[in-house]
């Protein structure tokens, strides 16, 4: 067996930092903008109006803060679950410095509105170009720590992180075939519907492979090594891995229900989107049956708790998501903040709270320490499940709220709320509940963060470069 | 069969899997079928109202407007006739949005003169005190930057006289995003 410091952690440590620091400036720009929704004052200037931050928010947490957790987390699985160190070290060192000046490059021009509009699509092509060069720099060390493993066998955690590795790759690149027309400046190579039916198969399946199969391979590795119990089914996990890649391509559709898109896409659509339940419950089964019977470790253990609340709320997102998709139910939820209530269960539950666990799990080992509090992480644990409750809940309340009222008419056919103002105004005791559950959330990643910069300040001095 | 001992025959197969989906729903559309509509009746965008688009998608409207009127009763009592496929056809982007913080605006340009959106732009609250629009008055003081417009034109394939161009530099980013606003839900003469 490999000695630890055969492992190579720089590129690890760096990435993770990374990862926290634009983690705080992409929750801090969504408080604002959910202040701006009531308060439109908060509309400072042109460069922080909400139609420029929107995508500040998305683009900051999903490529600053998920995507570089999972190249650090990714490149300290693939080396233990190998048991041989990266491949490329150094290449893992000029991906990270490469990363954060495109964050950077990429945060500045959409404050300055350079955008293709797409949702989560929306950096223009020059930095389109340094994404796809990031993935394949970063796929490079991935790929290449694979081949050479010592472990034969890849476990279903490598699984997903190859999974990613591939479906990140072709639907970003499908999505952003545009013509330039400056450096600043193109359109989409796709035009109207076929546009549409494009950019939300990319964007669900941006879901797909950055806010599913990636915290599935933290999960499938941290919850057996924290709890100390084996997975409970590698055969359901082999059925739910195939059926998931499988399936998820063809779910895009389900965004535009009863849009002008021909039926028999949004009808595919709706009949995978109700199947992906299964392989996504896969996964859920495969949680719980794990831990089965030594549930009191959802006391005892801060990673456990963390890692079956995030799987449970995969669970709900993966039963929410597949109804939305019904031509019935999407008809008074879709444009309401139902969605965004859904997506930050996944993003606010799921998500984060695995890759915390993974972070809780790894960093100590790579910085060679103890993590300093778990009285500090237990805390981190309510504040983020409290907050995340709070904003999701509201949400789902005030769009079917609103929802109801867009569709109220009277007996001879006439609207009851004909003015949209009259629908809008009773959003905003709501949303301001909304910012109160991202400032609490916010404490929450806060205290996260200096639980981590104490563990890193405590470690050896050696390990701290 | 142990592929999970051959990352490189897993892979393919992971792509395999993923193309498949990929094909059907999303990559042959593109070449056949009802996705592409006929554009004879399309009205081609004129100059200015390309760069009052831009100025809209500058700006991120789409994160609170849609532009897809849908066929529900009571969507239709509100909006005006369901969206088509042929209207949004030579659209690059499209701009059907997901999100209604404020109204659909599918059918915008029959519901207001231009007037109005001049004064709504510069102070939604002036005429809705309660909205939560921000205001876009300074879109009124910045000229309009027409070093692409003819270069946007030919990249777009959209019809124009050199003339249409020429005295666009005269012209605010508000007289662009009006005259784009203006033109919503008259794509198609009825």
């Amino acid at each position: 067996m490999a000695t630890e410091t055969s492992y190579d952690y720089d590129a690890i440590k760096g990435f993770a930092i990374s990862s926290l620091f634009w983690g705080i400036v992409g929750l801090l720009v969504g408080i604002l903008i959910s202040i701006q929704l009531v308060y439109p004052q908060f509309n400072l200037t042109s460069w922080l109006t909400y139609g420029r931050l929107r995508p500040v928010h998305t683009n900051a947490l999903i490529y600053g803060f998920t995507v570089p957790a999972a190249f650090s987390l990714f490149f300290f699985l693939v080396q233990r679950l190998g048991r041989t160190p990266l491949a490329f070290p150094g290449l893992a060192k000029f991906t990270l410095y490469l990363f954060n000046i495109a964050i950077v490059l990429a945060a500045l021009s959409l404050f300055a509105g350079m955008s293709q509009s797409k949702e989560y699509s929306e950096l223009e092509w020059p930095l389109d170009i340094g994404v796809v060069i990031l993935w394949v720099l970063f796929s490079i060390n991935i790929i290449g720590t694979i081949m050479k493993r010592k472990e034969e066998q890849m476990y279903v955690s490598l699984w997903y992180i190859l999974a990613t590795v591939v479906g990140v790759a072709v639907v970003y690149i499908g999505n952003n075939i545009s013509i330039p027309v400056s450096l600043f400046k193109s359109y989409s190579a796709y035009a109207g519907a076929n546009d549409a039916n494009v950019q939300w198969w990319f964007g669900h399946n941006a879901v797909a492979f950055v806010f599913t199969t990636i915290p599935l391979a933290v999960f499938y590795y941290i919850l057996p090594k924290s709890s100390g119990a084996p997975l409970y089914s590698h055969r359901l996990s082999i059925v739910g891995f195939w059926s998931l890649v499988f399936a998820y391509l063809w779910t895009g559709a389900h965004h535009l229900i009863y849009t002008p898109l021909p039926d028999w896409i949004q009808t595919v659509a709706i009949a995978f989107s109700i199947f992906l339940i299964a392989p996504s419950w896969a996964s859920v089964i495969n949680g719980y049956g794990t831990l089965g019977g030594q549930w009191q470790q959802m006391r005892s253990n801060y990673l456990v708790k963390f890692i079956i609340l995030g799987i449970t709320f995969y669970g709900l997102q993966t039963l929410q998501g597949p109804s939305q998709a019904v031509r019935a139910f999407s008809a008074l939820i879709h444009y309401t903040d139902w969605v965004p209530g859904h997506v930050h269960m996944g993003t606010m539950g799921w998500v984060t709270m695995t890759l915390s666990a993974g972070f809780y799990y790894m960093l100590p080992r790579v910085y060679n320490t103890e993590i300093y509090s778990v009285k500090l992480a237990n805390l981190h644990f309510w504040l983020v499940l409290v907050g995340q409750l709070i904003y999701s809940v509201t949400m789902w309340v005030t769009g079917i709220r609103q929802g109801a009222m867009w569709q109220a008419m009277d007996q001879d056919g006439s609207l009851v709320y004909s003015n949209f103002i009259q629908t809008l105004t009773p959003n905003y005791p709501f949303w301001n509940l909304r910012t109160l559950g991202g400032v609490i959330f916010f404490a929450g990643f806060l205290v996260f963060v200096y639980n981590i910069a104490q563990t890193i300040r405590r470690a050896p001095a050696a390990q701290r470069a | 069969m142990h592929i999970d001992k051959q990352p490189v025959t897993f892979m393919f197969l992971a792509v395999l899997a993923i193309l498949v989906g990929t094909l059907i729903t999303t990559f042959i559309p593109l070449f056949v079928g009802t996705v592409i509509p006929s554009t004879e009746k399309v009205i081609p965008y004129k100059p200015l109202e390309v760069e009052g688009r831009d100025i809209y998608i500058r700006e991120g409207c789409n994160n609170c407007h849609s532009q897809t009127v849908r066929p529900l009763p009571f969507e239709t009592a509100r909006y005006g006739p369901p969206s088509t496929l042929e209207e949004s056809a030579i659209d690059r982007p499209h701009l059907w949005g997901s999100k209604r913080t404020g109204p659909d605006l599918a059918r915008v340009g029959r519901k207001y003169p231009a007037a109005w959106h001049y004064l709504h732009m510069k102070n939604p609250q002036s005429m809705y005190p309660q909205s939560n629009m921000p205001p876009y008055a300074w879109l009124a003081d910045n000229r309009l930057d027409v070093s692409t417009t003819e270069k946007k034109m030919k990249v777009l394939g959209y019809p124009y006289a050199p003339d249409d161009i020429k005295g666009l530099a005269e012209r605010t980013e508000m007289d662009a995003l009006v005259a784009y606003l203006l033109r919503l839900g008259r794509e198609v003469p009825q």
